[in-house]
């Protein structure tokens, strides 16, 4: 069977001071291949931590995770990431970062260096091949750390708040790139934000997850990714069902900070 | 004191002038702030302070020694050289007092004197004469050749009439005339504001005598054969210290047994000053090149593990993770990864610990060498010979300063990003 699944994972870590955090209790979801899936919560509901066990850097204390029939033990090129602050490396210019996949595979140029410099076009870098990264702008270095992971030609793609630390303009046009990338390759995605717009902009499907433990709240099968492939995203923010999905949303994640704040009041 | 003073002199009057003029002809970003106090980005070196600075340390330094390279208006006041004069006054028992003059030739030392020609003159005192060199001052016996002696109750009364008495001294003219507590007058010349060159010797004396050595050596060796031991040895002493302690200090980054089984000893060894090392060094190995190495391998043994340990330390997690999601294994993360990002760390601690190692060489040849700049100005200060001692700290220096501006522009070479991410 094709697509990421996630069987009752949970996630239970012990502290110095004795006491245990429940990050993650039973979650359970079914990737479909292709699919582009955007998970929100408030800070501390678990999801960088189940975007962490499904990249393979950290290993849940119960339930299992497939990857196309085969478990996930560990980091694996088959699943790219994207991190919020590009993680690229200074060392090397633009097309040695991008090309950094297929070259650790031992791959020769001949058979990367169409592709690499085709994703290059794609992010709209051709120019600045040459380039070192520490010469580019924040919006130039994530588009770098896209291509960079595209360039392996992963299954699935994990993006950790891949546009969180981008100005507003910057950030709308790289939503708008994010939605092409995911409908010319087909490639799986899951984005993980802490913007609400974001979320419903770049999400097929919508995760909200609460926190302690951390668990999946709830799931929203949403239209605007597709409506907003190739289109200006402002005018998907217009749709009336847009505003009245976003402040449902945000006003479930209100609710479940006050709930946190007042449970920490209680116990002060 | 008075040099302090001249000192800060220079340093306001030219602060004042550069920035009076300099204030009219940049308009440069910089110069248009209006807040750099406190702005530290805004205060970078300024480098007509930096070329007057230079040119002051100099200028005092040949003022003050009278050298021939300044002209002579800008010197310091010199020692007293020429005839000096002064006259007593003298008491012996039944006679009248008399009064008689002494004339002292000053002469600089090096140069041969002839005591001056004086008439003996008149009265039963007669007129004295004498050499001293100059910085130098001389015992003078005026009862010598007077008609009656110390045993006639000769005794001197006043310095050109004020009077002295035994332990006590007169200012003159020309110098200081004090009286010993057996009644011997004594005559220092004055010596002015100039360093005797036995302490502080003139700019162009060190330039001589770094031709001169430059061209015949110093202790049957050349110069260029004690520097190039010196930095001989420091040179392989940081290698084999880089070569073991990088190692060392990726293992302890890498792996937390190392960490754990090396933690204790390298930050139990860091704090001791390889200065420290020296006794034992020499009483294990000796005072060849064998035990130099070893204790400048010590040096920097410490100091790479540790520049190599933090730059292991340093690499964000995500870059970690990034590379594993683009499937590289392990040894392929320490190739393009790890060691990549820890360079900036271990230049830093590489040039830390040339610092180091170059300092301690010297100190090491001071204590015992047969070559080396240590020993060459450690031999030189026991003959008193200023002047190599200043050209060698002078030369120390230069070196130093090299090898950092060496290693800095290796630094921007290899690690462009460094201070940009």
């Amino acid at each position: 069977m094709s697509g990421l699944t996630i069987e009752n994972v949970s996630m239970r870590f012990d502290l110095p001071n004795g006491t245990s955090v429940q990050a993650l209790k039973d979650v359970s979801l079914d990737i479909k291949e292709g699919e582009l899936m955007s998970v929100l919560g408030p800070s501390g509901c678990g999801k960088t931590t189940l975007l962490n066990i499904l990249a393979g850097f950290l290993a849940p204390t119960e339930g299992r995770i497939t990857l196309n029939g085969h478990p996930v033990k560990g980091p694996d090129a088959e699943r790219g990431m994207v991190f919020q602050q590009g993680a690229l490396f200074e060392w090397m210019n633009v097309r040695d970062n991008v090309s950094f996949g297929p070259r650790m595979a031992g791959k020769r140029e001949r058979d990367w260096g169409a592709n690499v410099d085709h994703l290059l076009d794609v992010v709209g870098l051709r120019d600045f091949k040459e380039k070192a990264v520490y010469e580019l702008s924040g919006g130039m270095q994530q588009r770098v750390a896209l291509a960079r992971c595209l360039a392996n030609d992963p299954d699935v793609i994990l993006m950790d708040e891949p546009l969180g630390a981008l100005d507003a303009l910057t950030r709308e046009k790289m939503q708008g790139l994010v939605l092409r990338l995911w409908k010319e390759t087909g490639k799986t995605i899951i984005l993980i934000t802490h913007s609400v717009e974001e979320a419903l902009l770049l999400g097929e499907r919508l995760l909200v997850m609460a926190p302690r433990p951390g668990r999946i709240h709830e799931e929203y099968r949403l239209p605007f990714a597709d409506e907003g492939v190739g289109r200006d995203l402002r005018e998907v923010k217009k749709n009336p069902e847009f505003g009245q999905k976003r402040e449902e949303i945000l006003g479930m994640i209100w609710n479940m900070e006050e709930e946190i704040m007042g449970r920490t009041e209680a116990a002060q | 004191m008075i040099v302090l003073l001249i000192y800060i002199a220079i340093f306001v009057a030219a602060y004042v002038l550069v920035k009076f003029v300099a204030r009219k002809a940049t308009t440069d970003y910089a110069s248009l702030k209006t807040v750099t106090f406190g702005d530290e980005s805004a205060v970078v070196p300024n480098r007509f302070a930096s070329v007057i600075s230079i040119l002051t340390i100099f200028l005092l330094w040949a003022a003050f020694t009278g050298s021939s390279l300044v002209p002579s208006f800008l010197h310091a006041p010199g020692p007293f050289i020429g005839d000096a004069t002064f006259t007593y006054t003298a008491e012996a028992d039944g006679v009248a007092p008399d009064d008689a003059t002494v004339t002292v030739r000053v002469f600089e030392v090096g140069n041969d004197a002839e005591d001056p020609v004086v008439d003996p003159g008149d009265g039963w005192a007669k007129n004295d004469v004498d050499t001293i060199g100059a910085w130098r001052s001389g015992l003078i016996r005026v009862d010598d050749n007077d008609e009656y002696g110390r045993d006639q109750g000769h005794v001197v009364t006043a310095i050109n009439g004020t009077p002295i008495e035994p332990g006590g001294s007169v200012e003159t003219d020309y110098g200081r005339v004090g009286m010993s507590p057996k009644g011997t007058l004594n005559f220092e010349p004055s010596k002015g504001w100039q360093m005797e060159p036995i302490w502080l010797p003139a700019p162009e004396a060190v330039l001589a005598r770094l031709s001169e050595i430059a061209s015949d050596g110093y202790r049957d060796s050349t110069l260029w054969e004690h520097l190039g031991y010196s930095l001989f040895r420091v040179i392989v002493g940081f290698f084999f210290g880089a070569l073991v302690g990088i190692p060392l200090g990726y293992a302890m980054g890498l792996s937390d047994w190392f960490r754990g089984w090396f933690d204790p000893i390298v930050e139990f060894m860091r704090p001791v000053p390889p200065l420290a090392l020296i006794p034992l060094v020499i009483i294990w190995a000796g005072i060849g090149e064998v035990g130099k190495i070893i204790l400048l391998f010590l040096a920097a043994l410490w100091i790479m593990a540790i520049a190599a340990r933090s730059g292991v330390s340093g690499v964000a997690i995500s870059k970690v993770h990034a590379a594993y999601s683009l499937g590289a294994s392990k040894w392929q993360i320490m190739r393009h990864v790890i060691v990549p990002n820890s360079l900036p760390e271990i230049f830093t601690g590489a040039r830390v610990a040339m610092g180091v190692c170059w300092g301690t060489v010297v100190a090491a040849e001071l204590v015992a060498a047969e070559k080396g700049a240590g020993m060459m100005i450690m031999v030189a200060s026991k003959f008193q010979l200023t002047d190599i001692v200043i050209m060698g700290i002078i030369l120390i220096g230069v070196i130093g300063f090299g090898i950092d501006i060496l290693m800095r522009y290796a630094e921007r070479l290899l690690v462009p990003w460094k201070g940009r991410v």
